[in-house]
């Protein structure tokens, strides 16, 4: 909470985007998560891709479910469409606006408990169809908004507030979507923007379910000594894999000369993705080398990150169903309902 | 760069802008908030500890503060700061018994001060409440000075003046008044401890070019304006030309307009953007009807049988050289026909009196040599204050000088060096009163400056005495204090608290805030912001290293609007906003143990 909404002013210095927007265009309503919850750093991130990308945010649709995470889509872009479901439920959700419109760009917003406790079944299958969205996990290992259980995030062996030891193994989204064939997993940290904005930009950019595993401290009931999902320890054992540079179709950026492997992979809108492995050996475009390291990173105790699996040649929703390209609120009636006739020959092909 | 060393109180005090401009560096927000409260007498009793005449700086001060005030940069138009002082000093009700007083018994230090003029006063005020013995000498039989004298009573009431010298004399200074001083030498065989000369700028400059002592309807401004002060002059002919555009000039067209003069014009030989004259005063002298030439440079009055028929000008184009000298070059020679001229082109010090064999050396100029800092002449004991010293300037520097000089007075007289100034100090308060809530109002008021009634023009003209200005309604200052964006409610950032969670980066409203990796000189720094530095004579703010990270935390102050977001993100309360409270150090307070050079900002 804060006492008064931000004053309507900004620096002197700040600029339009490409659609005449500013970024305060692309801010929300004040935040009510506590003072310092990495959940509001993630939304300044966002709303700094999105400004950088030029998103109209009428074409935008902010889905979410349940918990602190889920609340952050009130905190920008005022103007985009939106739905809040059911605890667990906005993979399914999203799923079906997607199957109906597949012209906006999905921005789903969930938590560790949203994705992985509640909603798993339903996230699974979201990855399985490779629907074409953003879908961030602000995961920061705890159900916060009920004071501080373990969610299924949690590592082995890392600790509550009060002191309690977690036991059971976690569920690393990055695993469990690189074993489902998901199409872009990633993973950062809400304590820097300079890796995450260009991820953010990149995973907007993707055609398919671009998976971004954000580390989020909870400065109420997991920002202690004991947790690994503290700013502190995640600071402390923070392998960045993969730097990101994310290189938008208008514009040329001529990078310094480097000696290191840069893998450019070319976006759906044109715009281009450099990843700089820093691992030796590690190629980000092989799910085989990405589920080791991940695995062995997770083994360590450390946080591999960066954009640390793409596939740009694997089929979204629309491409499997063979569904039509137009929003369906965009056809015409016939065409939409062909009436009783096609529906009888339709069902004549099944006797 | 290394941490900023906020324990010095000088960098508090510039991030208040309006503060850090004003000469006798008067708390403003602080007495903005007072008058928000409706704590009149408060605020006018804040105002007068450091600018001791609010009712008339109120309505004629020169107003450093306003083309600094934050608030200018952030939506163009400052707060009215100098007008709120006038609502406080309007509405504040009877203060007499909270005023200082004079010990009964005295310190047995006796001090002679030269001129009733506002810097001879400050030093009264100050000294009396210590036990001085002070005298004044004054040559008219009114005190003021030429806040009196010069300033038209349409802008600055008799009564204003005469409430507020009042309150410094009742303590019981000794006045001489209708006593020139006509000899220095006299005056310093009577003993004084300390003599303290105020005496003004009081000698208008001349025009020395063809004709001027020809026709009688020739004044000097300064001259003109006493004149018909003392109501020796009660009219003027109907076609006047001012020469100059300062603020003199714009008293002296005003003034005319009200002893009947028709046609009114002031001319200058520069364009616009270089006048003397405050953008207010040429603004009301406009809207009275008088025209204002640019770029006319007078060459000669045209006489005729000893009546003045009009004045002859060279028409000037002016252009920057690649040095950035301006260059005038002659177009045209115009003639402009008038019955009478008022020269107000400046005005000098006149020290006929001091004779230049007691010690006190003068420069080439003939401008007595004054140390910056102690206001002491080069013979000790006799110190210098107000125009006097430098030349002209105006009454908040004055008031100014007039402290200053207090303080080395007193370290005069109880054999200190003067040299070893009080230092300034500071507190700092939390004005953190709970979860979200604060001892001051942060919201961000986007209402526009208050507009100052003024009385109607054919009013104005009736009588040379009817107050232009109004003031403000209790309402319109309430709003305007609402305006300021209390800018000694300081940010201040404990680094070792700091987790780097980004919460005041992410909330700041105009990016003043960064972590920033960078660890170098303040050039660097500014490099490296989230928000391009575009202000450099703004302070930049470094904090010692963060403790997960070991990044800087960085704040540009250039446009920040203390509205307390950032604190009220902070999980750790690394940063919390407190209000500053500058303790400047005034006659009375201990000698600082080395020299202390003359304070920012003169």
């Amino acid at each position: 909470m804060t006492s008064i909404n931000k004053p309507p002013v900004r620096h002197p210095s700040d600029r339009r985007n490409a659609i005449g927007l500013t970024k305060a265009d692309y801010e929300g309503g004040m935040s009510t998560l506590c003072a310092g919850c990495g959940h509001d750093s993630v939304t300044a991130a966002l709303v700094q891709a999105f400004w950088e990308l030029d998103l109209p945010p009428h074409r935008a649709a902010k889905m979410s479910g349940i918990g602190c995470s889920s609340k952050t889509t009130g905190y920008f872009m005022r103007q985009s469409h939106g739905f809040n479901a059911v605890h667990g439920r906005m993979p399914s959700v999203t799923t079906g606006a997607n199957a109906a419109n597949g012209e906006l760009t999905y921005i789903g917003i969930s938590g560790d408990g949203d994705s992985l406790n509640i909603g798993l079944g339903q996230m699974v299958h979201a990855i399985r169809r490779n629907v074409n969205m953003l879908y961030v996990i602000e995961n920061n290992g705890v159900y916060g908004l009920t004071k501080g259980q373990f969610s299924a995030a949690a590592d082995l062996g890392s600790t509550s507030r009060k002191g309690e030891v977690n036991e059971q193994a976690p569920i690393d989204p990055v695993l469990l979507a690189l074993t489902l064939g998901a199409t872009f997993v990633a993973r950062s940290f809400s304590g820097d923007k300079a890796q995450l904005v260009p991820i953010l930009k990149a995973g907007l950019s993707h055609r398919g379910f671009a998976l971004i595993d954000v580390i989020s401290p909870c400065v109420s009931f997991n920002d202690h000594e004991g947790s690994t999902k503290s700013y502190a320890y995640v600071r402390g054992h923070e392998v960045e894999t993969v730097a990101t540079d994310f290189v938008p179709l208008r514009r040329e950026i001529t990078m310094p000369e480097s000696h290191e492997a840069v893998t450019t992979v070319q976006m759906h809108d044109g715009s281009r993705v450099r990843l700089h492995a820093t691992a030796p050996g590690y190629d980000p475009t092989d799910r085989e080398t990405a589920y080791r390291h991940a695995r062995a990173c997770l083994d360590r105790g450390e946080v591999a990150t960066g954009i640390l699996f793409i596939d740009k040649a694997g089929r979204d929703l629309h491409d499997m169903n063979r569904t039509v390209d137009t929003p369906l609120a965009h056809l015409p009636f016939d065409a939409l309902c062909p009436g009783k006739a096609a529906l009888d020959a339709l069902m004549a092909r099944y006797r | 760069m290394g941490p900023t060393n906020v324990t010095d109180p000088r960098y508090y005090h510039k991030v208040v802008d309006c503060q850090w401009a004003c000469p006798a560096h008067t708390n403003v927000p602080q007495y903005l908030r007072l008058i928000g409260q409706g704590r009149y007498a408060d605020s006018y009793l804040l105002n007068r500890e450091s600018n001791v005449f609010p009712g008339i700086l109120g309505r004629t001060c020169d107003r450093p503060c306003e083309p600094a005030c934050r608030r200018g940069r952030i939506d163009e138009t400052p707060v009215a700061i100098c007008r709120m002082k006038r609502v406080a000093a309007d509405l504040r009700g009877d203060v007499t018994d909270r005023l200082p007083t004079a010990p009964a018994e005295k310190n047995g230090k006796r001090v002679a001060l030269i001129g009733a003029g506002p810097s001879s006063l400050t030093v009264a005020n100050d000294l009396l409440p210590l036990g001085y013995d002070v005298t004044i000498y004054e040559k008219h039989h009114h005190p003021g000075g030429l806040m009196r004298f010069s300033i038209p009573s349409f802008r600055l009431p008799a009564r204003v003046i005469d409430e507020e010298c009042g309150y410094i004399i009742g303590m019981g200074a000794q006045m001489k008044y209708g006593t020139p001083v006509t000899s220095m030498r006299a005056l310093l065989d009577e003993g004084y401890d300390a003599v303290f000369v105020g005496s003004g700028a009081p000698k208008g400059k001349e025009l020395a070019i063809p004709g001027r002592h020809d026709a009688p309807t020739i004044h000097v401004g300064l001259d003109w304006l006493a004149n018909v002060h003392f109501g020796h002059i009660e009219a003027i002919e109907p076609r006047v030309l001012i020469i100059g555009v300062g603020n003199t000039a714009m008293d002296c067209c005003r003034t005319a307009k009200r002893l009947g003069a028709t046609d009114v014009k002031v001319v200058a030989r520069r364009g616009r953007a270089q006048f003397k004259a405050s953008p207010w005063e040429l603004e009301d002298a406009e809207e009275e009807g008088v025209a204002i030439l640019e770029n006319h440079a007078p060459t000669r009055f045209i006489v005729d049988n000893g009546v003045l028929t009009g004045m002859e000008f060279e028409q000037l184009h002016w252009s920057t050289d690649t040095s950035g000298r301006q260059h005038s070059t002659v177009v045209s020679t115009t003639a402009i026909p008038c019955d009478a001229v008022i020269l107000a082109i400046g005005q000098d010090n006149a020290l006929p009196w001091l004779e230049r064999d007691l010690g006190i050396a003068f420069d080439a100029q003939g401008m007595p040599i004054v140390d910056r800092a102690t206001h002491q002449s080069t013979r000790a004991g006799v110190f210098f204050g107000g125009d006097a010293a430098w030349g002209p300037l105006n009454i908040i520097w004055a008031v100014a000088h007039g402290h200053q000089a207090a303080i080395s007075i007193h370290l005069h007289c109880s054999g200190h060096d003067v040299s070893h100034r009080p230092a300034p100090g500071m507190t700092l308060t939390s004005a953190k009163l709970g979860m979200q809530s604060w001892s001051y109002s942060n919201d961000y008021n986007p209402s526009p400056r208050a507009r100052m009634q003024h009385e109607e023009l054919v009013r104005r003209f009736t009588d040379v005495s009817v107050e232009v200005e109004l003031g403000f309604t209790p309402e319109q200052a309430a709003r305007e204090v609402q305006r300021c964006l209390n800018c000694d409610i300081q940010t201040v950032f404990t680094d070792r608290l700091c987790i780097e969670c980004d919460a005041c980066v992410d909330i700041c409203p105009t990016s003043c805030l960064t972590i920033s990796p960078v660890r170098g000189s303040e050039d660097e720094l500014r490099s490296h912001l989230s928000a391009p530095a575009l202000n450099m004579d703004q302070a930049l703010f470094a904090s010692g290293p963060l403790p997960q990270t070991q990044r800087l935390m960085v704040k540009d102050e250039d446009v920040c609007l203390h509205c307390g977001l950032c604190a009220e993100r902070c999980p750790t309360a690394a940063w919390d906003m407190q209000r500053f409270d500058l303790q400047f150090a005034y006659a009375g307070a201990a000698p600082g143990s080395a020299p202390l050079n003359a304070p920012e900002g003169r």
